[in-house]
């Protein structure tokens, strides 16, 4: 097979050929009814959405960049997996954010074509990691936090956002277990990676307090529509004690400054720079 | 279209749908695999509702685009495939016939997924021993390799006593 016909050979002549990159993925709502319920703002929960959606697309990003400098092969594989999940979610939340508010933005319209500044997501997922280490604490954080917000969420007056969280708590407790897993193992391992791992715990705790903040669209929404933050914090600290208590590591004592959502790091743009660029280089392009 | 006519039409058109194969299990088809939710009348044709097993699941697209295609080459016109979401697909709903494809393929089947307590989910901090049976020997003393593999839905495993490594369909 000659080089200039590869590209063929792995593509198909009809149909979608954007199975590698590109803009206008089919809706991933396809048929299903978006209406927002009775008594539920629609902007409020397009709101909401976003910010859900915008933790799930950057965590993802960041989880991506472990591809091929993971330490093995394995985790490499896991990584992958958990930051598709998490791809997933984020495209039918974006796409329920774009019908819910009325503006019909696409996914691709949201991920794409919106500054750091527009971007909802909790600082927690756009930073850089360390080392494997420090990737750990932050996937055991997220997942447990992340858990605690969906398994809520299925009872939500929403029934999308019911139907995508009961999905979503299938997938995050294999994620939650993962780092849980991995935890104890570098605890327990030499006393450089259980420095290491309790390094990854102090970059991670300062980070924490927010995600437990209310924002005035979750108190508008609470509580049949979305949980208030402030409520997932005794499950998520019982989950913490257990893990770190088995480690034998202490969670981190020191200063926290929690922001509010939508405040963000400098390292918001490096993440949206690799993730829009070729969009925005090419906008609506497909190969 | 009276009535008797129009069912043996859906019929029709949920054994094709049925019998499309995954693009990532090749050896199931829809109908094992027990995402094929409901095949219904519309207002322009045949509806074929489908349920993603993953939130990410990258196969979804090739399955609605076949399932389409099938069902217009069988003469059954305009056909609209969706997604239903609710309520979310579990391994439970794998056919017998689908678990033993599994098995032949060298694919460990899946066994009952997990039943949901009362309260917050269980978090596990040391996997249960493997109560997978190897697919090759059928032998019960295997380990599991990585929690995750080559597809979203399995993950990895070894025997331990003809050594062959296999994957294995992960409960969910």
């Amino acid at each position: 097979m000659g080089f200039d016909t590869a590209y063929e050979a792995i593509t198909e002549e009809d149909g979608d050929q954007r199975w590698a990159f590109g803009t206008g993925f089919a809706d991933p709502l396809a048929g299903v009814d978006t209406a927002v319920p009775d008594g539920v703002d629609g902007a409020d929960l397009a709101a909401y959405c976003l910010m859900l959606g915008d933790d799930a697309l950057i965590m993802s990003h960041r989880l991506q960049e472990w591809l091929a400098r993971a330490p093995e092969l394995e985790e490499e594989t896991a990584l992958a997996n958990i930051a598709l999940d998490l791809l997933g979610q984020a495209r039918l939340l974006l796409t329920r954010a774009g019908h819910a508010d009325g503006t019909e933005r696409t996914e691709d319209d949201l991920a794409y074509w919106r500054g750091p500044d527009e971007f909802r997501n909790v600082r927690l997922a756009e930073v850089r990691d360390a080392d494997f280490g420090g990737l750990i604490a932050r996937l055991l954080v997220f997942s447990t936090w992340r858990l605690a917000l969906l398994d809520r969420l299925r009872g939500s007056a929403d029934p999308l956002l019911a139907a995508i969280a009961a999905k979503g708590v299938q997938e995050l407790t294999y994620h939650r277990d993962y780092a849980a897993q991995w935890l104890l193992r570098l605890a327990g391992g030499t006393e450089y990676s259980r420095e290491r791992m309790a390094a990854g715990l102090a970059a991670v705790a300062p980070l924490t307090p927010e995600l437990f903040l209310d924002s005035d669209t979750e108190r508008r929404l609470a509580p049949h529509v979305a949980p208030r933050p402030a409520d997932l914090r005794a499950e998520f600290d019982a989950v913490l004690a257990t893990v770190l208590g088995r480690a034998g590591l202490p969670w981190p004592d020191g200063p926290a400054e929690p922001e509010p959502r939508g405040v963000h790091t400098a390292e918001l743009a490096e993440v949206l720079d690799e993730l829009q660029n070729l969009a925005r280089a090419h906008p609506g392009a497909t190969w | 279209m009276t009535t008797s006519t129009l069912e043996q039409e859906l019929a029709r058109a949920r054994e094709i749908a049925a019998a499309v194969p995954d693009p990532e299990l090749p050896m199931l088809t829809l109908g094992d695999l027990g995402i094929l939710r409901e095949v219904t009348a519309g207002e322009s044709g045949v509806v074929v509702w489908i349920t993603p097993t993953y939130s990410g699941c990258p196969a979804l697209r090739e399955m609605s685009r076949d399932v389409a295609a099938r069902l217009t080459a069988a003469g059954l016109g305009h056909v609209q495939v969706r997604t239903a979401l609710s309520p979310p697909w579990s391994t439970d709903w794998i056919t017998p016939a689908g678990r033993r494809k599994l098995a032949e393929a060298g694919i460990a089947p899946p066994g009952p997924a997990p039943r949901r307590p009362d309260g917050p989910v269980p978090l596990t901090l040391t996997p249960a021993p493997s109560a997978v049976r190897c697919p090759a020997c059928g032998a019960a003393d295997t380990v599991r390799t990585a929690a995750f593999g080559a597809t979203a839905c399995k993950d990895l495993y070894r025997c331990q006593v003809c050594a062959e490594p296999f994957e294995h369909v992960k409960e969910i």
